[in-house]
């Protein structure tokens, strides 16, 4: 891809992401957190690509670890955050309410 | 060169993981939409993983089979027991993953530049790769070293005192120099020295930033680490052609960006002295009115606290960090359901920063079952406290603090707070008179006609009042 095409999508993605980003309500910013932890592993990409390669043993073996790394985040990343949001809950009994 | 990611297919299916991470983060506009959001997210990631391991030669998928068992395995063990109170340590050590990935693979790119496709036909590696790769191996070490702090400082292996080097200013802004310029000659010249200059440098940048920042400010801490893990992998992204990974670094990158503007908002500071760190330090302290230490105040009982909630109309409850430290969430709801069964509404109040990251106190709140519909972000609320009978502040402190609002001298000065003063009746807990909060100032509130203080263990006061309030 050229760079250019590569940086637009960039680009364009940062724009989405602030629009995105600021329609979160605040009382699930930590659950943000959590969640944006989880997918910024999607660089396990890049560790799976490098533990495939053929012609350096050492590359393989850093990518293996970054695999390890990574997969801790993604499956604890999602995992707390659907924890969390769980017990996220309306009010059940609406005789409490005003 | 028959780049992998040039098949067509392959790309679509990361444009599509990529879409599904926007759609993870979109649904947490609201509670309801949230838990499928967090579904689009899971399987955008099952997408993108399924794509590089089918469009790739894998040699070695039993050895990534188990790294991924391992990994995975510890972190779903991680997930289903970390306690809520311990989050933002927890979001710290997982930002140190990320950062720590992003240098292995960097470095793994760098050692086998071919295999990403990155390199020229004689071996070099391409010249805007190199770039690339030097600000996702830099910005990924700061994310991994600076995580590590903030972690040991948030678990309490560290003091949550900024720890001041003299001149850290020169040294960091040096280093930093330093790095950039090492980032540029590595185009001119790819010699392993370089590389991994850039790399310890970074290390050693990402540990500077972090120590001198106090305990108060590590919201503001966490978030811009949130932010450097998503510019680290968007620009190991850039360096892979990989739009899945260019769409979530950039939103991770400006998400991280927007909490760590939103918490420096709530504190009234630039978000350059919050990086320069020291705020909460010793200096302070001698700006708070020292004269403040002798002045009366009325001290209360938990059944004096009962009594008078039992009897108002409306409580506001504002919880903040010595909650959270005290475990007294669970107990506090138990107290708001008996004043409910009274007949009392009950709100909460949550400051922007109150706790150690964004939303913390919300979280904490739904653990202990309290609906969210009962609970309100400042602006929301703030106006409310003039017609509330009691404002019942627990472990929390600077947020309720109204020389903010008066005293120009403050360091505190202009941060927006929670107006508890101007309820009818101020309930403080917290633990003893002389402690001061973070930002070293005396609170006003504590000395009113109209405050009653509570001195005792957040969580012991709690269930004492929920004991006489069943009486």
């Amino acid at each position: 891809m050229e760079f250019i095409s590569i940086l637009s999508i960039f680009v364009l993605a940062c724009f989405v992401g602030y629009f995105v980003v600021w329609s979160v309500t605040p009382a699930l910013h930590t659950p943000l957190m959590a969640v944006t932890n989880a997918i910024s592993s999607v660089i396990i990409v890049g560790a799976l690509i490098a533990s495939a390669a053929a012609g350096s043993a050492t590359s393989k073996w850093l990518g293996l670890a970054a695999v390890a790394l990574a997969s801790v985040n993604i499956f604890g990343g999602f995992a707390v955050t659907a924890r969390m949001l769980a017990m996220y809950k309306k009010k059940d009994r609406p005789a409490a309410g005003k | 060169m028959e780049q992998v990611v040039a098949n067509p297919w392959a790309m679509l299916a990361y444009l599509v993981a990529g879409v599904c991470f926007i759609l993870a983060l979109r649904g947490l506009s609201s509670p309801v939409s949230s838990r499928r959001g967090n579904r689009f997210g899971m399987f955008g990631m099952t997408l993108a993983v399924g794509t590089t391991l089918v469009t790739h030669q894998i040699a070695s998928l039993p050895e990534i089979a188990v790294a991924i068992l391992i990994g995975g395995a510890f972190g779903l063990v991680t997930a289903r027991k970390i306690a809520m109170t311990a989050m933002p340590q927890l979001v710290a050590a997982f930002h140190s993953l990320v950062g720590l990935a992003a240098v292995l693979v960097a470095v793994a790119a760098y050692l086998n530049p071919t295999a990403f496709g990155i390199a020229e036909p004689g071996g070099a590696i391409h010249q805007v790769s190199r770039i690339e790769m030097g600000l996702g191996i830099a910005i990924g070490a700061i994310t991994f070293s600076g995580s590590v702090i903030a972690f040991l400082k948030l678990n309490g292996n560290m003091s949550g005192k900024p720890i001041m080097l003299p001149g850290r200013h020169v040294i960091n802004l040096g280093t930093l120099a330093l790095i950039l310029g090492l980032i540029a000659y590595f185009l001119a010249d790819e010699a392993p020295w370089v590389f991994f200059t850039i790399t310890g440098l970074s290390f050693l940048i990402g540990f500077l930033l972090i120590i001198p920042i106090g305990g108060a400010d590590m919201p503001v801490v966490v978030s811009m680490l949130n932010s450097y893990s998503g510019w680290a992998a968007a620009a190991m992204g850039f360096t892979l052609h990989n739009t899945a990974m260019i769409i979530t670094g950039a939103l991770v990158g400006s998400s991280g960006a927007i909490l760590s503007y939103i918490m420096c908002a709530a504190m009234n500071r630039s978000f350059i002295s919050v990086i320069a760190g020291g705020f909460g330090g010793d200096s302070g302290a001698a700006a708070g009115g020292g004269q403040a230490i002798d002045r009366p105040w009325k001290r209360g009982s938990a059944e004096d606290a009962a009594f008078l909630m039992s009897q108002a109309e409306q409580v506001i409850i504002v919880p903040g960090y010595g909650m959270a430290v005290a475990q007294a969430q669970h107990a506090l709801r138990e107290m708001a359901d008996q004043l409910k069964a009274q007949g009392v509404t009950v709100k909460y109040a949550i400051h922007p920063v109150a706790g150690r990251m964004p939303g913390h106190m919300n979280v904490l709140l739904a653990e202990a079952n309290v609906p969210y519909d009962e609970v309100f972000e400042l602006e929301d609320i703030n106006s409310e406290f003039a017609q509330t009978d009691v404002a019942f502040v627990i472990g929390a402190n600077d947020v309720t603090n109204p020389a903010a609002k008066t005293d120009k001298s403050s360091p505190i000065y202009g941060m927006p707070v929670l107006d508890v003063e101007k309820a009818k009746t101020v309930l403080f807990v917290k633990r003893s008179m002389g402690g001061v909060g973070y930002a070293g100032v005396e609170n006003e509130v504590f000395y009113r006609d109209n405050t009653m203080m509570l001195l005792a263990d957040a969580k012991k006061m709690v269930e004492e009042i929920v004991k006489a309030l069943g009486h």
